[in-house]
């Protein structure tokens, strides 16, 4: 209580009359507290259950469910910086699942060219979705949502079931391991440095923020908003469809509904928005994200090991999304407020 | 034409688009001769024409509820679980679902409005608590049943001279579309369409731009209950009765012109937009397409849809659009 009354206006103060600590309190750094806070209650509420949350079998629980939404993730990430966002990722994943497995057909001598195939479909679905958002001036959420419903439709046309053989070399991808870590993993790692470094340190990157944080300044300033945008779409495609790829070397097998069963569409978007990129574009970036990811990942496993049924994860995966974005919102509100 | 017959502008392409699709069903399919053919198609539209009234005063005042479809599956599931076949329960229950769904809309529109969350991320949080919660209370299945009296809504209808049967859907439908068209023309709807256009604006105008926005989404949980009374009745009970109807609805708004940002379209435009993708999937039907083509049309239609809308009006009205571009930045940049 005097504490509250030795400071009433501490809601109001100005951002540069806060205690330092609070500053240094990025979104990122906050998802990063957040994640470590998370792993210890974790640990300690499947510890009084009677079981072991950071056991082997544990992390590479957490970090195996990481690998896929991470990948998509990344992509998301690009989109969402430049103020738009990408709804088809999950139908895709399921399409690129299927490319994979069936140009493979269990023989190892088609590896590469699957592989090349299936990034070359899922640029080409990234370039129309650009296509249509800049050129033919559609809403992203519309466009985005109207390439999931042709993939959609073409899936529920052709497939029944899982479909196409995935050769056993190739499923080294999906199950190797450098100790408790999977190779997949550092992979899906690397992917994300390569797109902080691209985002931080080259001039690509410093459009995509230029675009998202106001298209019309960016374009008079000589961006070319429309490629950057394109790009983006094209990059988060690609990166679903190596999810996909992914995918199909776990399962040993393409399945039309892969993606979409897990929600990866929606559950991308709330692991980029639980890292602090702002929907609406210009701020944000790939290490929030990534904590974002194992936030989420590092939840299922809790419950999972506690038992929880799924429908409870769901709900609480609801409530923290909605209070996180909240608890950003709100620090945006004082920051403005001043 | 007259003042008063005089549209919102943008609801005639997809009344055009709408009257070529029924007189395109009665070629296709010999069920379509009689008005009963045209009232049967109502009668499956009613639900999502319902729907679509309440995400249009969403979209219209700049936000998103993805929340209705999960919310239509809560209040089917909920429904039959506490009439459980018992008659007596249908009108309090029947009250108990028209309360939840403003509840969940309250709580929606509270959330974006005080907190400031974007709609968007809201009621994708909306959606999974709402699965998450029914599923866990009902234990993974629906169970229960619902009462006769509370399917007659949405399955049965009375005679009438010359049009044949009358579903009582339709007739709700009816009433509720009046009551939209009225309340739009009021000084709350008007404001209601300003908010999404320009909240800045209502806000140094003095109108309660959160209160209003919040109103939207109470309107949109109501119209989800409504909708659920009917589909339960139409359809019977099912955990996936409201599966991807938020898409459908969205698209459905959209195919009326409505644009997404706020600030443009007609509440009978987007009610037409409801109507025109029912009447093309029944058309889809009588051709022979088969279902999974379906969704791949749907995509098409609402891309083209909104393509038509953005690009071939800026061939003819330069102007207009730059002021729509400018203003739906604003709007992005308030999300």
């Amino acid at each position: 209580m005097t504490a509250i009354a030795d400071r009433p206006a501490a809601p109001q103060r100005p951002a540069h009359d806060r205690p330092k600590w609070t500053q240094k309190l990025t979104p990122v750094v906050s998802v990063y507290l957040a994640l470590v806070v998370l792993l210890i209650v974790g640990s300690v509420l499947v510890a009084v259950d009677g079981g072991t949350l950071l056991d082997q079998g544990g992390i590479l629980n957490i970090l195996t469910r990481s690998t896929t939404l991470g990948l998509v993730a990344i992509g998301q990430t690009l989109v969402i910086l430049t103020g738009k966002l990408d709804l088809s990722v999950a139908y895709l994943i399921g399409l690129c699942s299927l490319i994979a497995a069936e140009t493979m057909a269990g023989d190892p001598g088609n590896i590469v060219f699957a592989v090349v195939l299936t990034v070359a479909v899922a640029a080409v679905v990234g370039l129309v979705n650009g296509l249509v958002i800049t050129r033919l001036k559609v809403n992203a959420f519309i466009a985005t949502l109207g390439t999931a419903l042709i993939i959609r439709g073409y899936l529920e046309n052709g497939y029944e079931g899982p479909a196409g053989e995935v050769p056993r070399a190739f499923q080294h991808l999906g199950y190797d391991r450098i100790g408790p870590i999977p190779i997949s993993t550092l992979l899906m790692l690397a992917l994300a440095g390569l797109a902080w470094w691209y985002l931080g340190r080259t001039r690509g990157g410093y459009h995509i923020y230029a675009v998202g944080g106001d298209e019309d300044v960016a374009r008079l300033s000589g961006v070319r908003t429309q490629r950057t945008i394109v790009k983006a779409h094209v990059l988060c495609s690609i990166a679903a469809g190596l999810a996909g790829i992914f995918l199909a070397s776990r399962l040993g097998s393409g399945a039309p509904y892969v993606g979409t069963d897990a929600g990866y569409d929606l559950e991308s978007i709330a692991a980029v928005v639980l890292g602090g990129t702002l929907l609406a574009g210009g701020r944000g970036g790939v290490a929030g994200t990534i904590g974002g990811v194992f936030i989420l990942a590092t939840l299922d496993t809790i419950f999972d090991d506690l038992g929880v049924t799924p429908f409870f994860k769901d709900v609480v995966r609801g409530v923290v999304l909605i209070v996180a974005v909240a608890l950003y919102a709100r620090r945006q509100l004082s920051r403005r407020g001043k | 034409m007259t003042r008063r017959l005089k549209l919102t502008e943008g609801t005639l392409p997809v009344l055009v688009v709408l009257a070529i699709l029924l007189v395109a069903l009665a070629f296709a399919g010999p069920a379509y001769s009689e008005p009963a053919g045209y009232l049967a198609l109502l009668k499956r539209a009613a639900p999502l024409m319902i729907l679509a009234i309440g995400q249009y005063f969403v979209i219209v005042s700049g936000g998103f509820d993805l929340s209705v479809g999960s919310l239509v599956t809560a209040e089917v599931v909920i429904a039959a679980r506490l009439i459980d076949g018992d008659e007596s329960a249908t009108a309090w229950v029947l009250l108990f679902m028209l309360g939840f769904g403003a509840l969940v809309g309250l709580v929606n529109g509270l959330i974006t409005t005080r907190l400031l969350v974007p709609s968007f991320i809201v009621t994708l949080g909306m959606l999974l608590v709402l699965d998450g919660a029914v599923f866990l209370w009902t234990g993974g299945a629906p169970r229960g049943a619902l009462s006769d009296a509370f399917r007659t809504v949405g399955r049965a209808g009375f005679e009438v001279p010359l049009l044949g049967q009358v579903p009582w859907s339709v007739v709700l439908l009816a009433v509720i579309v009046v009551a939209a068209v009225f309340f739009m023309r009021g000084g709350t709807g008007r404001t209601l369409v300003a908010v999404g256009d320009n909240e800045t604006a209502v806000r140094l105008g003095g109108g309660r731009v959160e209160r209003l926005r919040t109103l939207a989404f109470v309107l949109s949980g109501l119209s989800a209950a409504v909708a659920a009374v009917l589909l339960g009745g139409f359809a019977g009970v099912s955990a996936q009765v409201g599966d991807g109807l938020e898409f459908r609805v969205i698209t459905a708004v959209v195919l009326g012109g409505v644009v997404l940002g706020g600030g443009r379209g007609s509440v009978v435009a987007a009610m037409a937009g409801a109507l025109t993708l029912e009447s093309l999937f029944s058309l889809l039907n009588l051709l022979g397409v088969s279902g999974g083509l379906e969704s791949a049309v749907q995509g098409v239609i609402i891309i083209a849809a909104v393509a038509y809308a953005s690009v071939g009006s800026n061939l003819f009205r330069h102007k207009v659009v730059n002021q729509e571009k400018t203003h739906e930045k604003e709007t992005a940049a308030q999300q």
